[in-house]
């Protein structure tokens, strides 16, 4: 077991809030990253989801921002354990890009630039639950934080919202993405501390 | 830090799971035939798990998640690893 | 020293801190005094974990910079002052107390006193930690192996290990010693501050027709600019060998 060094806290606070299981709270914006930081000019950005049948939507990015977009404010989680409170975002929520795709699928597999995956229900990205965020506490979103865009999911893990977001691909079955096909959860419900397989 | 360090960070944690410092074992990545030792690969530390690639082509060629009393190593993006091992 | 090979998995070592003094303003020597410690190669690390109250833990490498010498281990620890775990070992951690390590680790970024090849070692700020090993490794075998040292600091308040560097090559046969300054160079130098370039790793290090090995540590940035300028300078890559602290 291991031993505990006095006097040692991390960088961390104590929360006044209720969190997730095990996580702490923090108030920098940590930088995760799996790889090299794409940066991806926004005259090159595209956005693609792809249905079952094989079907493409595309939408550049002057055809994503020109979407009715919705201010959020939201908690964050992270599987590393920390969680941030009330970040603020602007994006299009995934019911509007959603909503003229014909599909029968029950699950998704989210693609970036810089090839990171992540997997979900699609019932979990739609019903305001899920939005290509491209700002952030009122600034373009950094490439450090996944800029031009990343998904938002915040009620899951926040490896589910993949940074550098280039397209959505709706599958039958489900097909687990980059983190887990290397022992994270597939579904990733921070309250229900779902952070490995099997947890 | 968000800057990569070198392979050989991986050392503890993987000789926690091997009798043997498999940083020095020659890999080939599996995307563009890349032949070097681990100890050179590109790793990234400030992930939900260990993720060390080619210094080459980038690819992903080396992860490793640790839980509370497990760990998953995944190594599809190498070809084959040559070991030495002291007679 | 051969020892450092030890079969069998690896576990953490419940250490105490022996002693802790000022290298620097801003990096501490810590020795650790590590039961059952089976000695080390110049250039290997250990992973030091720390544990809060409630079980929140993290761990960090830092490159061994002692010789071995029985069961103590030193580290040579700059802090960053945002940082999680180095100011807590510089500043909080007191003689006497705990923490758990294990090592010594990586049998790549080594030197071995067996090996003839004259050495370049170049070192950025605290990258100096695992290269101090081999210069002391080196005159503790008797090598004559030429070794040169170029150490690039800010200015000379951050040079860490400068007397004893500046003893050693005045002592140690056969090891050179360049120090070059970022920022602020000493008072009648002979040449203005500035970066580690192509000119001065080429005057300074052994020329790529002598086969030397070279070893690199520091930041990350700067052993991505340092290892290029030996490649482009016509090294063997392989012959390159890095440890980037991040
Ligand atoms: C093989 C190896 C050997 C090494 N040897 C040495 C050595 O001999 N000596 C030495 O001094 N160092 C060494 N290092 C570096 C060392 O491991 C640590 O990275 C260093 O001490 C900094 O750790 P820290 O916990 O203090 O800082 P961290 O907490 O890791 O922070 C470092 C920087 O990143 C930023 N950062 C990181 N995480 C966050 C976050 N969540 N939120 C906001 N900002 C963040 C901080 O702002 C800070 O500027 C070595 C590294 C490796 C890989
Ligand atoms: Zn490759």
């Amino acid at each position: 077991m291991p031993i505990v060094s006095p006097g040692f806290t991390g960088r961390r606070q104590s929360p006044d809030v209720q969190l997730p299981p095990g996580q702490y709270l923090t108030e920098d914006f940590p930088v995760l990253t799996a790889g090299p930081t794409p940066r991806v000019p926004t005259d090159r950005w595209e956005f693609t989801v792809s249905t079952e049948a094989g079907q493409k939507h595309t939408w550049s990015w002057q055809q994503l921002i020109e979407l009715p977009a919705e201010k959020i404010t939201t908690d964050i989680h992270c599987v590393t354990k920390w969680s941030k409170l009330r970040t603020r975002w602007k994006g299009v929520s995934l019911d509007v890009l959603l909503e003229d795709v014909e599909t029968a699928a029950d699950f998704a597999l989210v693609h970036s630039y810089g090839g990171y995956t992540t997997n979900l229900p699609l019932e979990d990205l739609l019903d305001g639950q899920a939005w290509i965020a491209y700002r952030y506490d009122d600034d373009d979103l950094t490439p450090e934080h996944g800029g031009p865009a990343r998904l938002l999911v915040p009620h899951l893990y926040f490896w589910k919202s993949a940074k550098w977001v280039r397209g959505i691909q709706l599958l039958l079955e489900d097909e687990p993405g980059f983190w887990e096909t290397a022992g994270y959860h597939d579904y990733g419900d921070p309250w229900r501390e779902q952070r490995y397989q099997g947890d | 830090m968000s800057d990569h360090v070198d392979g050989n960070a991986l050392a503890g944690d993987l000789r926690e799971i091997f009798a043997v410092d498999l940083t020095v074992a020659t890999g080939q990545c599996a995307g563009c035939g890349y032949r070097g030792s681990v100890a050179t690969l590109r790793v990234y530390q400030n992930a939900p798990g260990l993720v060390a690639r080619c210094p080459h082509c980038e690819e992903v060629v080396l992860r490793l998640v640790r839980a509370p009393g497990r760990a998953w190593l995944d190594l599809r993006g190498t070809v084959s690893l040559e070991i030495p091992l002291s007679s | 020293m051969a020892r450092a090979a030890v079969s069998g998995r690896l576990t953490w070592r419940v250490s105490s801190l022996a002693s802790s003094d000022e290298l620097t303003s801003s990096a501490r020597r810590l020795v650790f005094e590590v039961p059952g410690w089976p000695g080390h190669l110049p250039g290997q690390h250990v992973d030091v974990r720390l544990t809060a109250e409630d079980g929140y833990s993290v761990q960090r490498s830092y490159s061994i910079s002692s010789a071995p010498d029985g069961n103590l281990v030193e580290l040579a620890v700059q802090r960053v002052d945002d940082g999680e775990v180095s100011p807590y070992l510089c500043d909080v951690l007191t003689v006497g107390s705990q923490l758990e390590l294990r090592g010594p680790v990586g049998g790549w970024f080594v030197w071995r006193a067996t090996d003839p090849a004259p050495v370049t070692l170049v070192a950025g700020g605290s990258g100096i930690a695992p290269l101090m090993a081999m210069v002391r490794v080196r005159a503790l075998e008797g090598s004559r192996v030429p070794f040169r040292l170029v150490y690039s600091v800010r200015t000379p308040e951050d040079v860490m290990f400068a007397d004893e560097l500046r003893r050693r090559a005045r002592e140690d046969p056969g090891l050179d010693v360049r120090l070059v300054y970022t920022r602020r160079a000493p008072e009648g130098s002979p040449e203005p501050p500035g970066r580690l370039g192509v000119a001065t790793l080429n005057t300074y290090g052994w020329p790529a027709e002598f086969n030397p090995h070279v070893f690199v540590c520091g930041p990350t940035g700067f052993v991505e600019t340092v290892s290029d300028v030996f490649v482009a300078l016509g090294h063997d890559p392989r012959r390159v060998r890095t440890e980037r602290f991040g």
